[in-house]
C-alpha cells in the first residue's frame, strides 16, 4: 500500500464526503436542539458525535435515521438529498439505545424483520440470518425471545438486526450505554472489527468520551446544538479547539492570562494565577495583550520537591488531596493564588521510599511542546 | 482463622433466624390480604351462583318461593328426599326460542364488540399520543357518561332515533330523506346503544396498553423498511393484544346478558337472554326455569374466557 490510499479520505482534497450535514437547524418550539450544523463524514468512517446530554447529538442522528424533519438545512447521503425520503426508504439502519428490540419476536424472527420487509426471498434470508448469529456468535438464542437474554446479548442481536440489510450507513445511539465496563470494553473492540470487515460507514453518538477515543476514527464535539470542533480522537485530546472541548474531554488544568509576546512560532503568557509565566511553543493569531486561556494536562507534569531549572511553565504549590488508582495517583495540588492543580503520576514502582505525600511542597513543571493555548 | 469462622456461622444463624421469622409474618400478612377479597368473593358471587344453581334444579310451583325444596325430610322412614329435575336444562335444548336467543344474544355482542374495538382503538391510540394535560382531559371526557345515570343515557338515545328525534329531523330537514327512518325499535339501535355505553371499557384497557408500548419499538420497524401500516399491524397490534383481550372480554361478557338496552331500543323481537330472563323471572314466575338459562348463560361466557387465558398463558410463554 502506498502512502496517499493510506490516508484517510477526509485529508484528501476533493474526496467525495459520504454524508453532507449542511446548515441544519432543528428547533422543537422555540428549542433549538440542533442550531446551524455543518458536517462531512466520508465513506468507511467510524464518526463519533461526542457530547453532553441536550447537546443535540441524538437529535442530529434522529435526523439522519429520518425520524426528525429538518427545520432548515439539508442533508445529502452519497449525494442523494433526504428530504423527501422515508426512514423505511433510507439506506441507513439504526442501533436504538434501548435496543428497541420486539419483544414478540424471536431472536431470529427479530433478526429476519428487515430482510422480510424487503420481500427477499425466504431461503436467502434463512441463509443470511444464520451466517449472522454465527457472526455475533448468538447461534444458541435464535428461538429466545428477547426478554429470556442478557444486556450482552441483546446488544448482539441488535446489531445483528440493524446490520443485515447491509446498509451502507449504520448509526449507533449510545451502543454500549447499557453494558457494564468490562463488557463495554470488549464490545468497543468488537464494534470496531464489525465495522472494518464490513466497511460499512458508522456514526455513533455517545456521551462517553473514552468509548470515542477508543472507537472512532474521528470525533465530532457537540455542545448546545452546535459541532465545536471535528477531529481526530488524538487531535481533540492534544489540540482542543475551544475550552469547551478542552474540560469536556478527559481533565485538564486551565490557567487565564494575558499574551505579551507574541512571535510566529511561541508565545509568551503572563499568568497572575498560576504565578508564572508560560511558554507555548506554536503560535497564535491574537492581538497584542489578549486575555488567553492556557491548558495543560494533568499528565503532562512534572513533580519534583527541588525547584527545577526552567524559567516559564513552572508552577509551586503544596498537596493537598492524593488519590491512588492502582495504574496511577492522583494529586490535587494548591497554588498560592489559591488555584488548584491535578496532576497524575504513573505508579512505576511498587513502593516509593520517599513518596510525596500530604502537605508537601512541590514544583510542577512541563516542556515547552506540552501546553496549548485556547483563545476561545 | 477459626474466630472468623466462627462469626461467620453466628452471623449466618442471625440471619437465617430472622428472615425465618419474616417471612411467617409476611404468609401471615398475606394471608389475611388475600383473604378479603376471598371473603367477598364467597359471600356474593359464589354462594348466590350456588343458589341459583339450586333453583334451577327445582320444580315451578305455586307457592312462596315459587319453587319445591331440593331436599325434604320423611319424617316416618327417615329418609332425605332428594329431588333434582334436569327438566329445564333439557327445555332449554328442546325449545330452540332459547337456543335461538343465546346464538341472537352472542351476535349482538359479538358484533358490538367488534364495533367497539373498530371505534375505540383509534380513539384509544390518539390519547396515549397525547402528553400531559391533554391525555388527562381526553382520559375524563371518557369517563364523563359514566357521572350521570346509564338510564337516562339510553333514553337520551330514543330522543335521538325516534321517528321525530333529532337524527330524523336532521336529515329531513337537509333533504336525504323524505320520510323519517324506523331507527328505534331496531337491531340496529341495540347495536349503537351497547357500543356506545361500553365504549369506555374498551378504550380504557387498550389506552393502558398502547401508552406503555415503546415509541422506539415503531421506530424500529420503520427503519428495517417497514411503512407505517405494516409496522402497525407487525408492531403496534401485536404488542396491544393484552388490552384489546381485556376490552373486549369487558365489552362481550355484560353484552350478551344486556337487558336494559334491547328492551328500551330493541324491537320486540328483538331476541337477547337477557330478556328471556326476566320474562320467565317476571312474567311467567318459573324461576327454576330463569335460574336455568342464567346458569347456561354463565358456562356459555365462562368457556370462551377459559379458552382465551389460555390462548394468553401461551402467549407468555
Amino acid at each position: 500500500m502506498t502512502q496517499e490510499t493510506t490516508m484517510p479520505l477526509w485529508k484528501q482534497d476533493g474526496a467525495k464526503p459520504f454524508i453532507q450535514i449542511k446548515n441544519v437547524t432543528k428547533k422543537f418550539g422555540e428549542f433549538t436542539a440542533v442550531d446551524n450544523v455543518t458536517l462531512d463524514i466520508y465513506e468507511n468512517e467510524l464518526f463519533c458525535l461526542l457530547g453532553g446530554s441536550g447537546s443535540g447529538k441524538s437529535t442530529l442522528l434522529r435526523i439522519l435515521a429520518g425520524f426528525e424533519e429538518l427545520t432548515t438545512g439539508q442533508v445529502l447521503i452519497d449525494g442523494v438529498d433526504m428530504a423527501n425520503i422515508e426512514p423505511w426508504n433510507r439506506p441507513i439502519n439504526m442501533m436504538f439505545q434501548s435496543y428497541a428490540l420486539f419483544p414478540h419476536m424471536s431472536v431470529a424472527k427479530n433478526i429476519a424483520f428487515g430482510l422480510k420487509r424487503d420481500k427477499v426471498p425466504k431461503k436467502e434470508i434463512d441463509q443470511r440470518v444464520a451466517e449472522m448469529l454465527t457472526m455475533m456468535q448468538i447461534e444458541q438464542f435464535a428461538d429466545r425471545k428477547p426478554d429470556q437474554l442478557s444486556g450482552g446479548q441483546r446488544q448482539r442481536v441488535a446489531l445483528a438486526r440493524a446490520l443485515i440489510k447491509r446498509p451502507k450507513l449504520l448509526l449507533l445511539d449510545e451502543p454500549l450505554g447499557a453494558l457494564d465496563k468490562k463488557l463495554r470494553e470488549e464490545t468497543q473492540f468488537e464494534l470496531v472489527n464489525i465495522q472494518d470487515k464490513l466497511g460499512v460507514t458508522f456514526v455513533v453518538v455517545t456521551h462517553d468520551q473514552e468509548e470515542a477515543m477508543t472507537l472512532a476514527s474521528r470525533i465530532g464535539v457537540m455542545g448546545n446544538g452546535v459541532i465545536t470542533q471535528v477531529d481526530e480522537p488524538r487531535d481533540v485530546y492534544e489540540y482542543p479547539s475551544s475550552r469547551f472541548v478542552a474540560e469536556f474531554i478527559g481533565s485538564i488544568n486551565l490557567f487565564e492570562g494575558r499574551v505579551y509576546e507574541d512571535e510566529v512560532e511561541h508565545v509568551k503568557i503572563k499568568s497572575k494565577e498560576a504565578g508564572c509565566n508560560f511558554y507555548v511553543n506554536h503560535g497564535i493569531s491574537c492581538a497584542p495583550n489578549q486575555k488567553v486561556t492556557v491548558a495543560i494536562r494533568p499528565e503532562k507534569m512534572k513533580v519534583s520537591r527541588k525547584k527545577p531549572d526552567q524559567e516559564f511553565n513552572c508552577l509551586h504549590g503544596q498537596i493537598i488531596d492524593i488519590a491512588y488508582m492502582g495504574n496511577l495517583s492522583i494529586f490535587r495540588i494548591k497554588l498560592e493564588s489559591g488555584a488548584i492543580v491535578r496532576v497524575t503520576l504513573p505508579n512505576l514502582v511498587r513502593e516509593n521510599r520517599n513518596p510525596l505525600t500530604w502537605d508537601d511542597f512541590v514544583y510542577l513543571a512541563w516542556d515547552y511542546d506540552s501546553s496549548v493555548v485556547l483563545t476561545s | 482463622m477459626s474466630k472468623v469462622t466462627g462469626t461467620f456461622w453466628l452471623g449466618r444463624y442471625d440471619t437465617v433466624k430472622t428472615r425465618f421469622s419474616l417471612l411467617r409474618k409476611i404468609r401471615w400478612g398475606r394471608w389475611a390480604v388475600i383473604s378479603i377479597p376471598s371473603f367477598w368473593l364467597a359471600l356474593f358471587f359464589f354462594i348466590p351462583f350456588v343458589v341459583v344453581f339450586k333453583i334451577s334444579l327445582a320444580e315451578s310451583a305455586i307457592a312462596i318461593p315459587p319453587y319445591t325444596d331440593m331436599f325434604s325430610w320423611n319424617v316416618d322412614d327417615a329418609i332425605i328426599d332428594i329431588k333434582l329435575k334436569l327438566g329445564n336444562y333439557l327445555y332449554l335444548f328442546e325449545d330452540t326460542f332459547y337456543l335461538d336467543a343465546y346464538l341472537s344474544s352472542v351476535k349482538i355482542a359479538a358484533v358490538s364488540t367488534f364495533f367497539t374495538l373498530i371505534i375505540g382503538f383509534p380513539m384509544a391510540y390518539f390519547i396515549a399520543s397525547k402528553s400531559g394535560s391533554t391525555r388527562t382531559l381526553l382520559l375524563t371526557l371518557v369517563i364523563l357518561p359514566f357521572w350521570t345515570s346509564f338510564l337516562l343515557r339510553v333514553y337520551a338515545w330514543m330522543g335521538f332515533l325516534k321517528k321525530n328525534g333529532i337524527v330524523n329531523e336532521f336529515l329531513q330537514a337537509i333533504g336525504i330523506i323524505d320520510q323519517p327512518l324506523q331507527m328505534l325499535q331496531t337491531d340496529f339501535a341495540v347495536y349503537i346503544g351497547i357500543v356506545y355505553t361500553y365504549l369506555p371499557f374498551m378504550i380504557l384497557p387498550l389506552y393502558t396498553t398502547l401508552e406503555k408500548l415503546d415509541g422506539s419499538l415503531i421506530e424500529a420497524a420503520k427503519d428495517l423498511g417497514a411503512g407505517p401500516v405494516k409496522a402497525f399491524f407487525l408492531v403496534t397490534l401485536p404488542l396491544s393484544m393484552p388490552g384489546i383481550l381485556a376490552g373486549c372480554l369487558l365489552v362481550f361478557i355484560p353484552a350478551v346478558g344486556e337487558f336494559v338496552i334491547p328492551a328500551l331500543l330493541g324491537a320486540s323481537d328483538t331476541l337477547m337472554i337477557g330478556r328471556v330472563l326476566w320474562d320467565e323471572f317476571f312474567l311467567n314466575r318459573d324461576w327454576p326455569m330463569a335460574s336455568a338459562v342464567a346458569t347456561m348463560m354463565l358456562v356459555i361466557l365462562v368457556v370462551p374466557i377459559m379458552f382465551l387465558r389460555n390462548g394468553k398463558k401461551e402467549g407468555e410463554a
